[in-house]
């Protein structure tokens, strides 16, 4: 029996402090640059949390408005307000967009070696808001102590190397560093470990409230971010999974960590589908929090455009995969595509690899597939910065492949992204846009009988570590609930039915052997 | 451009010489293409990189440029960039090349 989909989450927080000061553009500039015009700009193109939130790829990414919904509106999406009805809010059905000071004290109710400091002020401000997030719990919000003079801060800061929290440019708390010596328990290293366990505490609690799931029920955690936690004896010696599933409540759970740059949550639902399917676990979270370094990447651009930095949001998300209930959609895993490591890496030998031969394996075209979701990066980031729209390339990518293949004309190649695509709304924090986001949807849609099935593509840059030149990708496609027999959801009467019929057998087992005996 | 890809490309050029040197762009876009042609003929414009300020002014083209293709086997062209050409605007990508040549002149 294929696993199912049971649910997934999505959540943004929002840190414009952390842009100037954690993202790596404005770092690398800070260290090459520090009198530069951009940086003296960058503060002025920071967007107020309430614009965030209203931000409509960003109610997209938390499920309030759907991608077809935003496809209605003509790009850029910037300066755009939600004029159609929608829901506009800071929860959505799949999660939520959190305020920066409020993920500072979930960041430091993640942390169990007193490393985050917050200032008292700060804390009995914004701990009462924390207090009212509906999956925010009465143990989370106890593991935030009162907090500590300013002047203790700035000490750390200025002086023990420690990383500085910032709210509205002022020192409001800091993350210390776990070792006096060991660079992979800087401070630095802390902040941005810290940041993704906490996006993916909160996307596990939203988890919990979207699925109804108990806690208890699920047994592994599988995390795919793209940081790494250790120290200097085993650098990337994990585990980020059973660290966000204990601070969460899972208390059942065990876990582990997945890598493959941006591809890394494609593998985890692979690996988790084929866990579940396997019948060695019922239920696997996928989780995976954000990313501090990419916030502002392509800042530059957006400021030189004089629009507003949109790379404000650090992403965050978790979908249950679960034994087949007879009713969620499923993940079938006989349609795998791989990039392998002698595919090569041309965007045709990766188009192949990922769709079309996994597709043909199976007896499928191309255009048998009703929805592609490759990397989902929000257009309004990527096309201001030369990027273009990646998700749409890669739609007229397969539909080129399509049109080689001769399953279709050239003619129809203009209008395949809208009918197979899905627009692009997600944060470019690299794993977080990577095939995933639309899997709450998708979900929905094939239970609503509107789509018969969705492939996930999920692609890696591997040659960013420097370890090999290869790229890197996997897909799998996502179907209705074959509705074949479940060994879930057996009914009370049939197991009495069950019982009794077995005790029947015993007891005329039982007689037949007596009268064996008598005879 | 990518920082540490800027420092192999100044490595290649002091090592085999500059005018021994032709760089080949895959880029998906004319402003991308653009904007690494122009890091290695003028310099980075993003003043980032370990090419900021320095003009190499190597050979530059783009993968699907119509003058290199009798340098290509048109079988593994077709194979592996066929794809692709249908889906670029080669004509915007080759302005821009184009344009950073000129510039470069």
């Amino acid at each position: 029996m294929n696993s199912v989909i049971k649910g997934a989450s999505y959540v943004l927080s929002h840190a414009p402090d952390m842009v100037l000061r954690n993202g790596t553009t404005q770092t690398t500039e800070m260290i090459v640059n520090p009198d530069s015009e951009y940086l003296k700009e960058l503060p002025k193109h920071l967007r107020s949390y309430e614009d965030v939130v209203a931000y409509l790829p960003n109610q997209t990414y938390i499920g309030n408005i759907t991608p077809q919904e935003l496809s209605a509106y003509a790009q850029p999406w910037y300066d755009k307000k939600a004029e159609k009805g929608e829901t506009v809010d800071r929860y959505g059905k799949f999660g939520e967009v959190m305020p920066q000071d409020e993920f500072y004290l979930l960041m430091q109710a993640c942390d169990v070696f007193d490393l985050v400091v917050l200032e008292k002020g700060f804390v009995a401000d914004v701990k009462p808001r924390l207090a009212k997030d509906p999956v925010i719990t009465e143990q989370i919000l106890a593991q935030i102590p009162e907090g500590i003079d300013l002047a203790e801060i700035e000490h750390q800061v200025n002086d023990e190397h420690a990383e500085g929290l910032y709210q509205n440019d002022k020192l409001v708390g800091c993350v210390k560093r776990a070792h006096d010596v060991d660079t992979n328990l800087s401070a630095h290293v802390m902040l941005e470990n810290l940041v993704s366990k906490a996006g993916s505490v909160l996307s596990l609690r939203h988890l919990l409230r979207v699925t109804g799931i108990d806690p208890a029920d699920v047994e592994y955690v599988i995390d795919c971010c793209e940081e790494a936690c250790g120290d200097m004896n085993q650098r990337g010696g994990g585990n980020f999974a059973k660290a966000a599933a204990e601070i969460a409540g899972y208390t059942s759970a065990s876990g582990s960590d997945t890598r493959g740059f941006c591809a890394g949550p494609a593998h985890a639902l692979v690996e988790a589908a084929a866990l579940v399917k396997s019948g060695a676990y019922k239920n696997v979270v996928v989780t995976a929090g954000g990313c501090t370094a990419k916030l502002g990447m392509n800042g530059k651009d957006h400021v030189k455009k004089g629009m507003p930095a949109l790379e404000d949001v650090l992403g965050g998300f978790s979908v249950l995969i679960s034994a087949n209930d007879g009713v969620n959609p499923e993940i079938n895993l006989n349609i795998l595509g791989r990039h392998a490591v002698g595919t090569g890496s041309s965007p045709q030998a990766v188009i192949t690899s990922l769709v079309q031969e996994p597709l043909a394996r199976n007896g499928m075209k191309i255009t048998d597939v009703d929805k592609f979701s490759p990397e989902m990066q929000n257009p309004d980031i990527t096309k201001p910065a030369g990027a273009g729209d990646v998700p749409l390339a890669n739609y007229k990518m397969i539909g080129a492949l399509a049109v080689k293949q001769g399953e279709m004309q050239k003619s129809e190649l203009a209008a395949f992204p809208d009918k197979h695509g899905i627009v692009g709304f997600a944060p470019t924090q690299g794993h977080i846009p990577s095939g995933v986001p639309s899997i709450g949807f998708a979900r929905q849609d094939i239970l609503d009988g509107k789509l018969k099935n969705v492939m996930i593509v999920g692609k890696g840059s591997l040659f960013l570590g420097r370890m090999t030149n290869l790229f890197d990708g996997i897909s799998f496609v996502i179907q209705p609930n074959s509705g074949a027999d479940s060994t879930e959801g057996v009914s009370e009467e049939k197991i009495k039915s069950m019982i009794g019929d077995a005790m029947k057998k015993f007891a005329m087992s039982l007689l037949g052997e007596q009268e064996e005996e008598n005879g | 451009m990518d920082l540490e890809n800027q420092k192999r490309v100044k490595e290649f050029a002091e090592k085999y010489g500059a005018e021994n040197i032709v760089v080949l762009l895959g880029a998906a876009e004319a402003e991308a293409a653009g904007l690494a042609a122009e890091t290695v003929t003028l310099g980075d414009p993003t003043f980032a990189g370990p090419l900021t300020g320095v003009s190499l002014k190597l050979a530059a083209y783009h993968v699907c440029e119509e003058v290199l293709k009798e340098e290509y086997d048109a079988n593994i062209y077709e194979e592996q960039v066929g794809m692709m050409e249908m889906v670029l605007d080669v004509d915007a990508i080759t302005e821009e090349m184009n344009n950073i040549r000129e510039q470069c002149q």
